[in-house]
């Protein structure tokens, strides 16, 4: 049996820095995914809320918020927290529904509202905190981007202009994209002027926090059919996995890795698509596009890498020879990214989701991948958590 | 040196900004680690209740102290005045940024490195070694912190 689910509608908010409140920005998402469906409200049985943290107990009960704000009609609710992958955990909270027959259609929405400034820890000396411990020691978010960064210069020759092409390329897809909250067109120039803040990697390398909101609305197949959509766009795999002991890089917020004395070392980004690509029966060869966690230009890189849609190290010259371009042959990032959207953690898992549709629809106007036919998202956060969501046509 | 000849000399208490975290051997410094009773998995900082490795229910835990010399994984530097807890010298002074792996714990360790490093100083393969050295100073006392420092006769090529 299919494990499939299709997409009717997706929709989003405008990704900026407003500091509204987030469920404006979801209900104008939700709202815009339902008219793209065509299905009415009331008949969503089931909305699936990807959690905010930042913005108080109505954020902790995203589904139920959004539920309310388009007024109440009786579906169920549920909300799902997991850092960067909330969203993807909401939308397989919705498939889970579906594919076991408790529900026919269902709305899944994040959405955030962001504080201006460092994201910076709570107040009080909690040296059993590691996020406390390390912000004291002076290491912050971008001083893990940037010692990624330099591990790929120290091993594969990566350099800080091949960094800045992946900058100049997503901000040229993202010049296209109305969603972006960042749409101006920089040079390698541009890039090299702006200030170091975690050598190698200068402000121009590193996401901003955004806010934004983003929804979709999912069907069983049979749904699907009957309302005379077969032709939806379908969501093949969706991949949560954690990582496995012990881990081989350093991960925020931690001052040390795990001791791969006695187990083996693993990779928690390689191991993210692995099981999508398992569960939609799909190799790395048939992706034609990619949404990928840019928190750093030089983490694009890793990604491309860590979806085994090309070597380790090869990364680099993929984006030097164009190929990550739109109208290249791999393109990475149509949508612009994270360096054109900045993260709004939430809804930024469902905003991948959203590109990718409209990209296998063939709506994604001039930042469009010509003939995409499958597409595969991929994101990473805290404490474990990330994900990897395959869709095809 | 009793805290009122110090005091007498100009000389500040020096105490660790981090209670327990290494030993304060000022010519040998350690960080202090603990190692499963059953399995022999390292931790630090130091495992309090369970052991992680998945194949081992243990919760007993003996301190040792961890290799203090190791290789370069990463490097990068601090260019802006991290937020608090973080507490900065007046002018802030930007410092490089370490991750070294030590080849015993298999375990790759993060710290500040010692002033006067820079990021072009550095190659991954280097060896290090850990060494005490002050993080912030206030009134009462110098809070000291483990740093890395590259080994004088380093011949990484
Ligand atoms: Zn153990």
């Amino acid at each position: 049996m299919s494990n499939d689910i299709a997409i009717l509608g997706v929709g989003m908010h405008p990704w900026g820095k407003w500091g509204r409140n987030f469920t404006e920005y979801g209900v104008k998402a939700a709202r815009d995914a339902l008219a793209d469906s065509g299905v009415a409200w009331k008949d969503i049985g089931f909305v699936s809320g990807a959690a905010t943290m930042r913005c108080g107990y109505p954020g902790y009960v995203a589904g139920a918020t959004f539920a309310q704000a388009l007024g109440w009609q009786g579906a169920e609710v549920n909300t799902s927290y997991a850092a960067c992958a909330s969203g993807s955990q909401a939308l397989a909270a919705a498939r889970s529904k579906i594919l076991s027959g408790a529900c026919d259609v269902a709305l899944v929405v994040g959405a955030d509202t962001t504080p201006k400034g460092f994201l910076a820890p709570q107040k009080g000396d909690r040296p059993d905190d590691p996020d406390w411990v390390r912000f004291r020691l002076g290491i912050t978010n971008p001083t893990y981007f940037a010692l990624y960064a330099r591990r790929r210069m120290e091993m594969y020759g990566d350099s800080q202009d091949d960094f800045a092409l992946v900058k100049v390329k997503n901000a040229e897809h993202g010049f296209e994209n109305p969603n972006a909250r960042y749409r101006k067109k920089f040079s390698a120039d541009d890039v090299a002027a702006s200030n170091m803040v975690a050598d190698p990697l200068r402000l121009m390398d590193i996401c901003a926090t955004s806010d934004g909101g983003a929804a979709l609305v999912v069907s069983s197949l049979e749904y699907a059919r009957k309302i005379g959509r077969v032709d939806a766009v379908k969501v093949a795999a969706i991949s949560t996995v954690t990582p496995i002991y012990a881990s081989a890089v350093i991960e925020m917020p931690d001052i040390a890795t795990d001791s791969a004395a006695v187990v083996d070392a693993h990779s928690f980004r390689a191991a993210l698509p692995v099981k999508a690509y398992e569960e939609a029966g799909i190799s790395p060869q048939d992706v034609s596009v990619a949404e990928v966690y840019d928190l750093s230009t030089a983490l694009e890189l890793d990604w491309m890498e860590d979806l085994q849609l090309c070597e380790r190290g090869q990364a680099a010259q993929l984006v030097r020879d164009g190929a990550t371009r739109v109208g290249g042959r791999l393109p990475i990032n149509p949508s612009g990214g994270l360096a054109c959207f900045g993260e709004a953690v939430p809804a930024q898992a469902i905003a991948q989701v959203c590109e990718l549709t409209w990209q296998l629809r063939g709506q994604a106007g001039a930042r469009q991948v010509a003939g995409a036919q499958v597409g595969i998202t991929a994101n990473q956060g805290l404490f474990g958590h990330g994900s990897s969501v395959i869709l095809k046509r | 040196m009793s805290e009122e000849t110090n005091a007498a000399a100009g000389k500040k208490t020096r105490q660790p900004a981090l209670e327990g975290w290494f030993t304060l051997n000022e010519d040998q410094p350690h960080l202090i680690g603990n190692q499963c009773a059953s399995c022999g998995t390292y931790y630090f900082p130091r495992a309090k209740n369970f052991c992680k490795n998945p194949a081992c229910d243990g919760d007993q835990f003996d301190d040792v102290e961890l290799s203090r010399t190791g290789k370069v994984w990463s490097f990068t530097n601090a260019e802006y005045k991290p937020p608090a807890p973080y507490v900065a010298a007046e002018p802030f002074v930007p410092f490089t940024i370490a991750a070294v792996e030590l080849a015993k714990e298999k375990m790759i360790v993060l710290g500040q490195v010692v002033a006067g490093v820079n990021p072009s100083d550095l190659k991954a393969g280097m060896e290090m070694e850990l060494v005490l050295d002050t993080l912030f100073e206030d009134e009462a006392a110098e809070h000291i912190t483990w740093k890395w420092k590259p080994i004088a006769s380093n011949d990484y090529e």
